[in-house]
């Protein structure tokens, strides 16, 4: 199937040629930051994670919300998504990928990131969060590409493969819980220590991933004509629209106990986000306000079905897409690091280099998932599976 | 942790050391060794020993700030800790104020003296340490006096630890630490590298040498030091006569640090 690489249009081989000159620029920015360190960044002392980890974290949701497609075709049977649901998979492979390099250059010493398995360390989340990562993205290369080879022969997929399948699901829920894990267990860390991080983490993934992946396959739609699908789109939403109700809730859930119980520590994250301090916002309250209206502004368009599939709906998912990644992709972050563990305030905010690091991540991410879509769509038009 | 493993991470360190600091490729095997030979730990017949290592810092007898920043200069010249400004720097010990080192001890009047007064801050070497179950690498480890250790060869800059440490104890190397290091440097504590984590080690160098933590040695006796586990010891005396507070005792990590108020 590789094949399917070497044949394209023109605008094919310039979106990778500009990928490829986006990664070597940004590679220059890695390699200042791998020859200065860390310095290069805006972490310090006290908020010792920044972008890259709430970049990994961000995509690690995208990664498991490919089961939001899975589940129902494999488990409910619901066919409609079978034809898009090798975007999911391979999108999670794209997504993975850029986890583990948010995480290599968030490294101090890179090269010794093997100690992680010559040490295996059982107590350390971690080491587990490496071990689900590594297998779901080794699954979800053998399904995607054992399916899509049945695909192209025009065959049943072999029947080992469902088994895999299944055990995808269950893997997907297992990578955002123990990414939650890494957050949820550390002590003094008020904005963190809550017991519905995992399902918040979840909640927000299953809006988002899937957001994120039909708005990628409305602009494959319009440059190729693949279409997933009527119905599978209405049902995709329908599942977004949930989720994001459900992430909404938790977060509310979340201010409920913080502001009512009236314990310091867990009101100053979450103050400081939203209202700054001393009176004056942080940087990242602007950000934090922005994501209120944005999540309810996409709810509000999302939740009437009369809207939620008309013309306005790309506009609700990039709102939504925007939300939880300031949410997730900021706020996390910044609010379990501020207050500082002396409870005063460190500010934060990432530098141009970091900047510039994380969206070489990113021109890796979108490489690898142009490639992997242009196979499947390949054989999708071979084998005439490419619209109604 | 059983001795073959401590074993493999000493000849591991020295010889991660030896390589990185480019001693095995410029020196004969005979001066390497002459030189790395005083790093072991725990073999000298004058070595200090524990079961629980513990410090009980009398904060009523220091006057100011002023007052800690010998103790600072002998730890921070002991260790090769380097002198980095602003907000990326490294501390092993330093001093703040009550609000910042007691957070969760909140009260609007408190006496002028103790709203006045600095307190020092280290790690609190826990009972049980949250940076220990973090790590991904067991780079940092509980020995079994008590003392939450670092191998800075084996870190591989995650600053898990840093998350998890809810006493800010831990720094991380953003910039090379030898370019800021104050002239001349102890030669006989390693310098670190850039992208690792270091924190106080409660002077293990020392105690294997059958001398005091750096700190304790300054203080003039205003900073104990001892057996938690011995009852005759000079810190449990201390602890039974005088009203002491840890840092956080809520979060259930034991530090092992003491604060006579």
């Amino acid at each position: 199937m590789l094949e399917k690489l070497l044949t394209g249009p023109k605008r094919y081989y310039l979106w990778l040629l500009f990928l490829v000159c986006v990664i070597a620029a940004c590679a220059v920015a890695y390699s200042v930051q791998l020859m200065t360190g860390l310095g290069v960044t805006g972490m310090n002392r006290d908020v010792s994670w920044g972008l890259y980890i709430s970049q990994f974290t961000y995509f690690v949701g995208v990664a498991a919300s490919a089961v939001m497609l899975v589940l129902p075709a494999y488990f409910h049977h619901y066919v409609k998504f079978k034809r898009m649901i090798i975007f999911g998979e391979f999108m999670a492979v794209a997504a993975v990928c850029m986890c583990a390099l948010f995480i290599v250059v968030d490294l101090g010493q890179p090269q010794r990131m093997a100690n992680v398995m010559l040490h295996p360390t059982p107590n350390s989340v971690m080491f587990y969060d490496m071990i689900v990562l590594i297998g779901y993205l080794c699954l979800n290369i053998i399904i995607g590409w054992v399916t899509l080879e049945a695909e192209r022969l025009q065959v049943e997929p072999p029947k080992w493969i469902k088994p895999l399948v299944y055990l995808s699901i269950i893997w997907a829920f297992s990578i955002h819980t123990v990414t939650a894990f890494l957050y949820a267990g550390v002590p003094g860390r008020h904005y963190w220590l809550t017991a519905i991080m995992a399902a918040r983490f979840l909640s927000s993934a299953f809006c988002s991933g899937p957001a994120i992946l039909l708005l990628l396959l409305f602009i494959v739609r319009r440059l190729t004509g693949f279409d997933p699908g009527k119905d599978a789109i209405k049902t995709l939403a329908t599942i977004i629209v949930y989720a994001m109700c459900i992430n909404v809730f938790f977060y509310l859930c979340e201010l409920f106990t913080a502001f009512y119980s009236n314990i310091p520590g867990h009101m100053e994250p979450i103050h400081f986000l939203f209202y700054g301090h001393g009176g004056e916002f942080a940087w990242v309250s602007y950000w934090m306000w922005a994501a209120v209206v944005m999540a309810f502004a996409s709810l509000a368009i999302l939740i009437p079905p009369q809207t939620r599939t008309g013309k306005l709906l790309p506009l609700a998912l990039i709102m939504l897409v925007l939300a939880s990644w300031i949410d997730k992709g900021l706020g996390l972050l910044i609010g379990g690091f501020t207050p500082n563990m002396y409870e005063s305030i460190t500010p934060y905010m990432p530098t141009c280099t970091e900047i510039t690091v994380a969206i070489g991540v990113y021109a890796i991410g979108a490489l690898v998932l142009s490639l992997l879509w242009k196979i499947a769509l390949g054989v999708k038009r071979d084998v005439n599976n490419f619209c109604d | 942790m059983n001795t073959n493993r401590r074993k493999f991470l000493k000849v591991a360190g020295l010889s991660a050391f030896a390589l990185t600091s480019g001693l095995a490729q410029v020196a004969l095997p005979e001066t390497a060794n002459a030189q790395l030979a005083p790093g072991g730990y725990g073999n000298s017949p004058k070595s200090l020993h524990a079961k629980r290592w513990a410090m009980v810092i009398d904060t009523r007898l220091f006057k100011s700030a002023d007052d800690y920043k010998p103790l600072i200069q002998a730890c921070h010249h002991a260790h090769n800790v380097p002198d980095i400004p602003g907000n990326k720097n490294i501390q092993w010990l330093w001093v703040d104020t009550y609000d910042h080192v007691f957070p969760d001890d909140m009260n609007e009047h408190m006496s002028a003296k103790i709203k006045g007064t600095v307190f020092p801050l280290l790690c609190n070497h826990c009972t049980n340490p949250p940076c220990v179950r973090v790590c991904p690498t067991q780079a940092t480890y509980k020995m079994a006096d008590g003392i939450v250790a670092m191998d800075y060869h084996r870190c591989i800059g995650c600053r898990f630890c840093m998350a998890g440490c809810p006493y800010g104890a831990r720094s991380f190397n953003f910039f090379d630490p030898r370019k800021f290091m104050a002239e001349p440097t102890n030669p006989r504590f390693p310098t670190r590298m850039i992208g690792v984590v270091e924190k106080c080690t409660f002077c293990a160098e020392r105690l294997a040498q059958g001398l005091l933590p750096a700190c304790v040695e300054a203080s003039n006796g205003k900073i104990l030091f001892g057996d938690l586990n011995d009852p005759n010891s000079s810190v449990r005396k201390a602890l039974a006569e005088n009203y002491s507070i840890r840092r956080k005792p809520n979060l259930g990590t034991q530090p092992g640090v003491y604060y006579l108020i």
